[in-house]
């Protein structure tokens, strides 16, 4: 049996992750949750009800908004997984000693400054007046100012950018707990790059690479800043219509609805990427 | 023989820095040879076996399988497969996918790929395993998925990277025998490298003795084991005892001694490197050393020893003595006729000098 001290130290450890889950994420959600079933009916009225739901369904633009959100951040998913993966197969692979530390450093030591310094950092290099386009006027390559902000490309960039510490993480950890022989004796056995890359590779790093895409996708799925910033006005992310619920038009029950429906829905599309890929949520992120 | 064996090279070298690990090796294995490559960890013999997988490149020589010339081929297109040190068993695979791995690189249709699966997994002993995973296999049934994975592709060479290793004592002493049955069943030609002498021993028909990226000797077992031809091969090859002393006179191919205590004995002389008056060295192996009394066959050497401990081994019982500060083994005959020995009496150990192996002592 375990003793009474054990038992209260155990508690006292858990003590902080309990209050951290509890009233910085259980309570506000279900909080959310019980808003989003509120209709109001008057100014001091409220009844039950699943109008704003409705709405989601009914307003082509509410569920537009959060197709167009899906899709973006599926192919920023995909983008940045394209990315990471030589760089984590370079780092855990063939970069050694000294140079391994600092190659996982260079991918680290962006994430120092916040997302809004990054994400400024890119504007100041895609605007009108930035450096690519003066860099092209230079070299002649265009006859005036070019804009590459404010549109979904440029949007892209910054999601992917920002993404790609945490897709580059967890391929590092598979890929680097994978015996060199395993290719070796891929291609001992008949099997081109392509092959052991497809056949033997992918599969070994399969946890690594859904784990990253997880957190990935939930990242750029409810990105903010990046969005607002890079795509301007017409960017039209789901989490800028939560915040003009919220905040401009000061409908909490639509804003609550809402949130709870990209919850919602983006753990549908996070299941059914497991589903299709065969691996277990305690696999992946074990 | 020659360029048309299974496996012909000549003068390889691959260096690493100013080391040389594969330092001038030829070799000619004949088709369904067992052949060994023995030698202590860091001889260079697990680079050699990756030249001839073709993972690295030599910087001289040439390889050679079956006449074609192996230099820039790359590993997915020789004829050599390989049974790598941990065995590399694809383990996101069934045993029945790790097998048809191969067969699918090369377009063959899947109902020829079930029967070739099939045929394999019975040869070496495991029907049905087909579905299950290689991690639910004991180490023995890895071994042999591992060796069904490369011969269901009928390699011309198939290169084996001291895959026994892993398994405990039982199983590789029986995996030895089975290894070599398969090979014999296979008729392919064995490329073994170990650093385990009595796996080399067992198995193979030739052996060749690496040593600091050199063969030292290329011989079949037997003969290697009884005219090793470099101190070397004599002290690393079977146990033996080495008595150490300054050459006196060499008579037809007798060799005598004078120990340091002053004792003289007599063996073969086994280099051409012995000039009386310089070092030499004498091996003997401990089943040649016999116990005796006063009664001293004519001609057979002998030495005094002081018994240390009598070590018990069921056929392999050893007596342990001390002569000159050296240890000294003999073999302890197990049909009763060992005399009890006591700690710290005093024996005499006679050999037939025939049976005694002189080298010079090598100049360092």
């Amino acid at each position: 049996m375990r003793s009474p001290v054990s038992r209260l130290s155990l508690w006292l450890l858990l003590t902080p992750f309990l209050l951290w889950i509890v009233l910085l994420v259980l309570l506000p959600h279900l909080q959310m949750l019980r808003v989003s079933f509120q209709v109001r009916e008057s100014w001091d009225t409220l009844a039950w009800g699943i109008e704003q739901y409705q709405n989601f369904f009914t307003e082509s633009y509410y569920w537009r908004t959060f197709v167009r959100t899906g899709v973006m951040s599926l192919f920023t998913t995909f983008l940045t997984l394209i990315i990471a993966f030589p760089i984590a197969w370079y780092i855990a692979r063939l970069a050694r000693g000294r140079s391994k530390g600092f190659l996982f450093l260079a991918c680290l030591i962006p994430f120092w400054a916040s997302e809004l310094v990054r994400t400024y950092g890119w504007m100041i290099l895609l605007r009108e007046s930035g450096l690519f386009s003066s860099w092209l006027q230079a070299l002649g390559w265009a006859d005036g100012p070019v804009e590459m902000l404010y549109n979904d490309v440029a949007v892209i960039i910054g999601l992917v950018y920002n993404g790609l510490l945490f897709m580059v993480v967890p391929l590092v950890t598979t890929l680097d707990g994978m015996d060199e022989n395993l290719v070796e004796a891929g291609y001992d056995l008949g099997g081109s790059h392509s092959t052991v890359l497809r056949e033997i590779v992918v599969p070994w790093a399969m946890p690594g690479i859904v784990s990253g895409c997880i957190v990935v996708f939930m990242l750029t799925l409810g990105s903010y800043l990046t969005p607002v910033l890079m795509g301007g006005k017409d960017s039209a992310w789901f989490t800028e219509q939560i915040f003009t619920q919220f905040i401009t038009r000061f409908n909490w029950e639509q804003g609550a609805a809402l949130g709870v429906l990209l919850l919602v829905l983006s753990s549908v599309i996070v299941w059914l990427g497991l589903k299709i890929s065969g691996q277990s949520l305690r696999k992946v992120m074990g | 023989m020659g360029m048309d064996s299974d496996l012909f090279c000549e003068g390889l070298v691959r260096r690493f820095g100013s080391n040389a690990a594969v330092d001038h090796i030829s070799l000619d294995v004949p088709a369904g040879t067992f052949f060994s490559i023995l030698g202590p960890s860091g001889c260079g013999k697990t680079t050699l076996l990756r030249l001839l997988a073709g993972f690295d490149k030599p910087d001289q020589g040439d390889i050679h399988i079956r006449g074609q010339r192996m230099n820039d081929v790359p590993p997915n297109r020789r004829p050599v497969n390989m049974v790598f040190q941990h065995l590399a068993l694809f383990p996101t695979m069934t045993v029945g996918d790790n097998i048809a791995y191969g067969l699918k690189r090369r377009k063959m249709p899947l109902a020829e790929r079930r029967k070739r699966i099939a045929r394999v997994l019975e040869q070496v002993g495991l029907p049905d395993l087909e579905h299950r995973n290689p991690q639910a296999l004991s180490g023995g049934q890895r071994q042999r998925v591992a060796l069904a994975r490369c011969l269901v592709l009928e390699p011309t060479l198939l290169l084996l990277d001291e895959p026994l290793g892993a398994l405990d004592l039982k199983l590789r002493e029986q995996m030895k025998v089975e290894l070599k049955h398969l090979q014999k069943q296979f008729g392919t030609t064995f490329v073994y490298i170990t650093h385990d002498q009595s796996e080399a021993m067992v198995m193979s028909d030739q052996v060749a003795v690496m040593r600091d990226g050199r063969f030292d000797q290329v011989a079949p077992p037997e003969e290697l084991y009884r005219e090793p031809a470099t101190p070397f091969v004599a002290g690393f090859v079977g146990d033996n005892n080495r008595l150490s002393g300054e050459l006196v006179s060499v008579q037809d191919h007798l060799a005598d001694i004078r120990l340091d205590d002053g004792v003289k004995v007599q063996g073969r002389v086994a280099s051409n490197n012995l000039k009386p008056g310089h070092r030499a060295e004498l091996y003997i192996r401990p089943e040649s050393l016999v116990l005796s009394g006063d009664a001293l066959s004519t001609g057979y050497s002998s030495i005094q020893a002081k018994v240390r401990a009598t070590l018990f081994d069921g056929a392999n019982s050893r007596v342990e003595a001390e002569n000159c500060g050296q240890p000294v083994y003999a073999r302890l005959p197990q049909d009763g006729s060992a005399p009890r020995l006591s700690v710290d009496s005093s024996i005499r150990l006679a050999w037939n000098p025939d049976l005694a192996r002189v080298f010079g002592a090598e100049s360092l």
